[in-house]
């Protein structure tokens, strides 16, 4: 990999450049979604410091904080590691009325590496998943991902369950749980259920959270078997939010061709992606640099990214194919195939 | 609203329990510096990117620009100013930072000092790559962060030998 | 006189004093300050670029709760006077004279007054019982704007028919300047090459990681105004609070506590406009700006384009240049010529270019003002000139370091008059130093050869790996004056007091180390204190790379006079000639005669006023003397800085692998300090190159406001930086003493641009603008392969 592609980070403080930025007329696509957009009439960057007020709730269980989102409604919001929504508020770019603290309720952390699944409360913390015993060396992508979520700070106390529900389409468990296929369970007025993260991830800060529906946790199926994994990541200096990242998962088969492979990438587009047609030109073929370029093209021709300060979208489209490449090649070199020189 | 009005906060920092009182929209790193006082904790950009306001939280850094007050109740906070109390030699850390002129105007060095102090913790004898990357979310625009790194190899070895 | 033996204080690597409170987190930095009972401000900001301000009510903002009081800019105007141009003043009547320089003048209020001209102009204060209740404050008033064409670009700004931004100008020329020397056109017309060139340097910012803060305190029984504040200037903000207050200057004390960082000077509203607040409220306020705030409009910076030509021979060797530039000075040009002249002043830098023109404006534009900040104009011209040298190696086929040992002015050139004035009106002279031996003392140490030699390999295994070139003078220990008063206390400890105002420079080290060397006391029992006018008559502050010359020359010779005084009371008092005393750490003995000495406490009720008083005649009673010193005019440090990057063309990512510096800063007081000045410029010079720039779009409205978009350089970005030294000691100081703080930022922008450009050379690629994103590169990559290819079928096809 060249010296220069940075393995680098999320900030998962969430906020999109943009979203501090002056939402304009023109930038229908830049805004934050209700329910706390800011106010509908478009008004250039005020410089906005300290949070408003709001009401503070610390429920102890599941069911009061649920009880406490019905009540209060669009007017309340759940904090978890607070490290997107403090700064939203912050900036006063967020203002609900009530903030119910996730933090107090007990049984909602937890990581554990259970055979093929990972099992995660919603409430674990970055970095315990980062540093939980074995993972890396079973799925390298995972720990890869987490290691760009901003600086071990940000994730000694953003939450995995934070990262998802706040869908920033730049958050690496956004890819993660596309690519491993993320079974995710919501707790509500309405009682428990469990939705795939493919459903989950609907567009920038939206997700199938209904109305005080809350994120428990989650399991990803950890592959097995001959199988490599990498999270490749490009932003402008460590620690920033993706220009565009991506997560390769390939299992081989029995010959050495590529039995299964996964491609999620972040920071293209309104959503993370998993993108299809590249993953089905993969499987059966022998993994080549050749081949890893023709899935590159495949992935380029899917995306529609955004523009913002640091990047245009022509140039998202350009180095997620590169990093696709990149991905798919050490992924391959470390499930113990392909041209070992072709890694990244 | 009642209910966003200024209630009791009780913080242990240091060690020490402190009280004041706070809105629960104040953040923590205002509640340490404008209620208790402990201003070694410094603001540099409020939507926890700087570092400046790096603390420890049950042994862990955490931003303390992106937590609120009542979220630290509970909690074990650790601060610059519980490194090396008034009247102590200064911690290693502090010691290897003056020796190596891994500071200059001073403001950025108390998010540093508690960054690095989990940095040994984690790693009691990083490399230069390690160091250069666990501390890049500590902004410094003054030394350039050269003495940085080389003060932090040399805290470790000071504390190394103190373990010994 | 110092010595220069090795055992001297000065050119020690002191561990710093000032360290001892600031690791501990006991630094007092504005904000630390607690006056009991300050109420807070917050101020309101124009969210348009150009606007009248067509309707603004406060009084809903009273009605929020912890709210005291709200004010705008009516209720200023007629009682705070606008801001004087302090700069503007220092353009000397010598330099009126020599110099075709014309500076308009246009002032501007602490708040805006029906009309705003950028984004973050203060239009309202709020003032509540905390921050907090004051946003809520801030968010209740009620304004209407009615937005007026902005002007993003000075080229606009320039063309017929734009709009004039202050009638007082005429137009949106705010400052012009014009030099020349020997005949330019006759030798650009007899050339055989000339090279023109657009080069564009972005705005970035200070950044520093303290944003700015205020304090002020109203004491109504004695007519008395205290104010706090995170400048580098205190006596400047006294002077100007004096003017714009109506307050006589005695009456007014600015404190200038720990600082973190600052690097730059600038005039800000707020300076006025809180004391002002604590005056009108009889009650003391305090205001620090926060981040977003910061990035909207403290200490812009750069912003400038030049249309570079230069006249060349077949071998490389420059004939004449011709400069043409414009500053885009934002809505206001505070500083007068201040950054432009430096930019003309050093463009040349260490090569011998005795036939030149240069002309500069500073133009007007609905932006943020920019201010002087850590190069104040030099990484600019640099730029230009050192990528326009690598422009002329490249078509003479000469290596980049070849055409620069070919126009580098020759050790025995020095002391070298540079055919124009100094900013300062005295004649220009690079008074010491020698630029070749520079050069190669850092391409040896670098290993430039060595790299060279494996550049083709590296190329072969896919790896772009560049190294570039730049270097730079720097006028430093500008004047007009800073002082000191050493003072000796009972005990025989040493305080001194001083003008200049450290920021992270060390001063309180270096200044103790000049003082230990002079008096003859070690350095710790010295004292050295800053930022208080009252403690002080007069003085002018750290910027501009001057501290160390200035107030370490005052120091230094009060530290001798008052020597001169304690020996010739002490000789009173023991019947001896002070030449046969030395001082000791209990007093002051006989050299020659066992047992007969004086305590310093004996020494000092020696020198006390009254009966008991044994003064020598002629001598005023006290142990203090205070001086000030004034500078002929600069002493020019130099520096060679030699980067190496490695380039990835499929992301047009650029890694900076190593950075080396050869600086000539004279006499070194700390030489650690010294090397981390120049690694501090260093990164800040990579961040300019690479990372930082303040971006806005066609309405001017800033689209960097947080640090996700405005960029700065961390440790992972910033490789090892490698100092070297050569001391060519001042003439213009009894200490040789030039300074450093800010030779580190100027070049990195040119040497990273040319390794970049060396690291891609077979695709012929120019960079001619910063900072150089990795998209930006990109496409003079695609650009660079599409004009290949394109030469390929050509070749192919005749």
């Amino acid at each position: 990999m060249g010296a220069c592609a940075r393995r680098i980070a999320v900030v998962p403080v969430g906020i999109q450049a943009s979203s501090l930025r002056a939402p304009r007329a023109d930038a229908a696509a830049w805004r934050m979604p209700s329910p706390h957009a800011p106010p509908s009439r478009l008004e250039p960057l005020v410089s906005r410091v300290k949070p408003p007020p709001f009401e503070y709730l610390a429920p102890r269980s599941l069911d009061e904080a649920v009880a406490a989102l019905a009540e209060h409604g669009d007017e309340a919001k759940a904090m978890a590691g607070g490290q997107s929504l403090v700064p939203l508020l912050a900036f006063r770019l967020a203002r609900p009325s009530v903030i119910v603290d996730l933090n107090g309720i007990g049984g909602l952390d937890g990581a554990r590496l259970d055979g093929d699944t990972l099992e995660l409360g919603a409430l674990t913390r970055q970095r315990d998943v980062e540093r939980l015993p074995g993972l890396r060396e079973r799925c390298p992508m995972i720990v890869e991902a987490i290691e760009q979520v901003g600086h071990v700070a940000i994730r000694n106390r953003g939450t995995v369950g934070g990262s998802l529900a706040h869908a920033d389409p730049a958050a690496e468990w956004t890819a993660l749980a596309l690519a491993l296929d993320a079974e995710l369970d919501l707790v509500g007025p309405g009682g428990a259920r469990t939705v795939p993260a493919a459903e989950f991830l609907i567009s920038y800060f939206t997700t199938a959270l209904g109305p005080g529906e809350l994120l428990t946790g989650l399991r990803l199926n950890v592959p097995n078997g001959r199988s490599g994994s990498c999270f490749l990541e490009l932003a402008r200096r460590h620690g920033d939010f993706a220009i565009a990242g991506v997560g390769a998962l390939v299992t081989l088969d029995g010959e050495g061709s590529v039995g299964d492979a996964r491609v999620a990438l972040i920071g293209v587009g309104e959503r993370a992606v998993r993108v299809a047609a590249a993953e089905e030109l993969l499987r059966g073929r022998r993994p080549t640099a050749e081949l890893f370029a023709e899935a590159a093209a495949a992935v380029q021709a899917e995306l529609d990214p955004n523009s913002d300060v640091h990047a245009t979208a022509d140039y998202r489209r350009h180095v997620a194919g590169v990093l696709v490449r990149r991905a798919l090649a050490t992924a391959v070199g470390r499930a113990g195939g392909g041209d070992r020189d072709g890694a990244a | 609203m009642i209910a966003t009005a200024p209630r009791e906060v009780v913080l242990r920092v240091n060690g020490v329990e402190h009280r004041g009182f706070a809105e629960p929209r104040v953040t923590l790193v205002d509640f340490l510096r404008d209620e208790l006082g402990l201003t070694g904790t410094h603001v540099g950009c409020e939507h926890g990117v700087c570092g400046a306001c790096t603390i420890l939280l049950d042994g862990r850094t955490v931003r303390s620009c992106l937590m609120l007050a009542v979220q630290a109740e509970g909690h074990e906070l650790r601060t610059v100013e519980g490194l090396a109390p008034a009247d102590e030699p200064l911690h290693p850390i502090q010691e290897a930072f003056s020796e190596k002129h891994g500071l200059q105007c001073g403001f950025c060095t108390p998010g540093f000092l508690m960054s690095v102090e989990e940095l040994l913790r984690d790693d009691p004898d990083p490399s230069e790559e390690t160091i250069r990357s666990r501390l890049s979310g500590n902004i410094c625009r003054c030394t350039g962060y050269q003495n940085i790194v080389e003060a932090v190899r040399y805290a470790a070895e000071l504390t190394r030998e103190a373990a010994a | 006189m110092t010595t220069t033996a090795a055992d001297t204080w000065v050119g020690q690597r002191l561990r710093r004093k000032e360290d001892a409170r600031l690791v501990r987190g006991a630094g007092r930095f504005t904000p630390d300050v607690v006056v009991p009972g300050a109420l807070h401000a917050a101020v309101l900001r124009s969210p348009f670029a150009h606007a009248e301000i067509t309707s603004l009510d406060v009084a809903p903002a009273l009605r929020v709760e912890g709210v005291v009081a709200a004010f705008t800019g009516a209720d200023l105007a007629g009682r705070v006077g606008t801001f004087v141009e302090a700069a503007g003043k220092e353009i000397t009547p010598q330099l009126q004279a020599l110099v075709d320089v014309e500076v308009k003048s246009c002032p501007l209020s602490p708040i805006a007054h029906g009309r705003t001209l950028w984004v973050g102009q203060p239009v309202a204060v709020v003032v509540a019982r905390d921050r907090y209740a004051a946003e809520d404050g801030l968010e209740a008033i009620e304004a209407d704007y009615e937005p007026l064409e902005a002007i993003p670009d000075p080229e606009l700004a320039l063309r017929d028919g734009a709009p004039v931004l202050h009638e007082e100008l005429g137009d949106n020329v705010a400052a012009r300047l014009a030099m020349a020397s020997g005949d330019v056109d006759a030798a650009f017309a007899h050339a055989p090459h000339v090279l023109r060139e657009r080069f564009t340097f972005g705005r970035s910012a200070g950044n520093a990681m303290e944003t700015r803060s205020v304090q002020a305190s109203w004491d109504e029984g004695r007519d008395e105004l205290t104010v706090w504040i995170t400048s580098p200037r205190p006596h400047l903000i006294r002077t100007n609070l004096s003017e714009m207050l109506g307050l006589p200057l005695e009456r007014i004390r600015v404190i200038a506590p720990d600082i973190g960082g600052s690097f730059g000077t600038g005039l800000f509203g707020e300076d006025a406009l809180i004391p002002y607040l604590a005056m009108t409220l009889r009650h003391p306020v305090r205001w620090t700006e926060d981040r977003q705030e910061a990035l909207l409009g403290t200490r812009h910076c750069r912003d400038q384009v030049h249309d570079l030509e230069l006249a060349y021979d077949d071998d490389g060797r420059i004939l004449a240049l011709r400069d043409s530039f414009l500053v885009d000075a934002g809505a206001y040009n505070l500083y007068a010529v201040t950054v432009s002249y430096n930019t003309a002043a050093h463009l040349r830098g260490q090569y011998a270019i005795d036939t030149f023109s240069i002309e500069g404006r500073n133009v007007v534009t609905t932006k943020a003002p920019v201010a002087p900040v850590r190069g104040a104009g030099r990484p600019e011209g640099v730029f230009a000139l050192d990528r326009a040298l690598d422009l002329i190696a490249a078509e003479c086929g000469l290596d980049p370091a070849d055409v620069r040992r070919r126009n580098l002015i020759p050790a025995e050139e020095m002391p070298r008059p540079m055919g124009m004035p100094y900013r300062d009106g005295a004649e220009m002279v690079y008074d010491s130093g020698d630029y070749p031996a520079q050069l190669e003392q850092a391409l040896e140490a670098f290993g430039y050869d060595e790299l060279r030699a494996r550049q083709a390999e590296w190329r072969a295994a896919g790896r772009y790996v560049g190294v570039g070139i730049s270097s730079y003078v720097e006028g430093s220990g500008f004047g007009p004056y800073d002082g000191a008063i050493v003072r000796l206390d009972q005990r025989g400890n040493l305080h001194v007091v001083t003008g200049a105002k450290p920021h992270g420079q060390g001063l309180e080290t270096t200044l103790a180390q000049v003082c230990a060397d002079e008096f003859g006391l070690p350095p710790e029992r010295i004292t050295v204190t800053s930022g208080d006018t009252s403690l002080l008559q007069f003085g002018v502050g750290t910027f501009a790379s001057r501290s160390a010359v200035t107030a370490g020359s005052a120091v230094g010779i009060a530290s001798q006079r008052l020597r001169d005084k304690v020996l010739a009371v002490a000789g009173e008092l023991l019947e001896a000639s002070p030449a046969d005393l030395v001082i000791g750490d209990e007093g002051v003995a006989s050299r020659d005669v066992a047992d007969h000495s004086v305590t310093f406490a004996e020494i000092h009720s020696a020198a006390a006023p009254g009966p008991k008083s044994r003064l020598p005649a002629g001598l005023e009673p006290g142990l203090a003397v205070e001086y000030y010193f004034v500078p002929p005019t600069v002493t020019f440090a130099s520096g060679t800085h030699v980067a190496s990057v490695e380039v990835d063309p499929e992301t047009g990512f650029v890694r900076v692998l190593r950075y080396l510096t050869v600086d000539d800063c004279g006499r070194m007081l700390n030489p650690t300090i010294v090397e981390g000045q120049i690694q501090g410029g260093v990164a800040h010079g990579i961040g300019t190159a690479l990372f930082e720039g303040v971006l806005y779009d066609e309405d001017c409205q800033l689209l960097t406001g947080s640090y996700m978009d405005y960029l700065l350089p961390t440790s992972a970005e910033v490789p090892p930086i490698e100092v070297g030294h050569q001391e060519y000691l001042s003439d213009l100081n009894p200490f040789g003493i030039k300074g450093c703080g800010e030779g580190g930022a100027v070049s990195p922008p040119a040497a990273i641009a040319n390794a970049v450009v060396d690291a891609l050379r077979p695709l012929r690629i120019n960079v001619n603008r910063v900072p150089l994103g990795p998209e930006t590169l990109l496409d003079l990559i695609a650009q660079a392969r599409a004009l290949e290819g394109g030469e390929r079928r050509e070749e192919v096809a005749s």
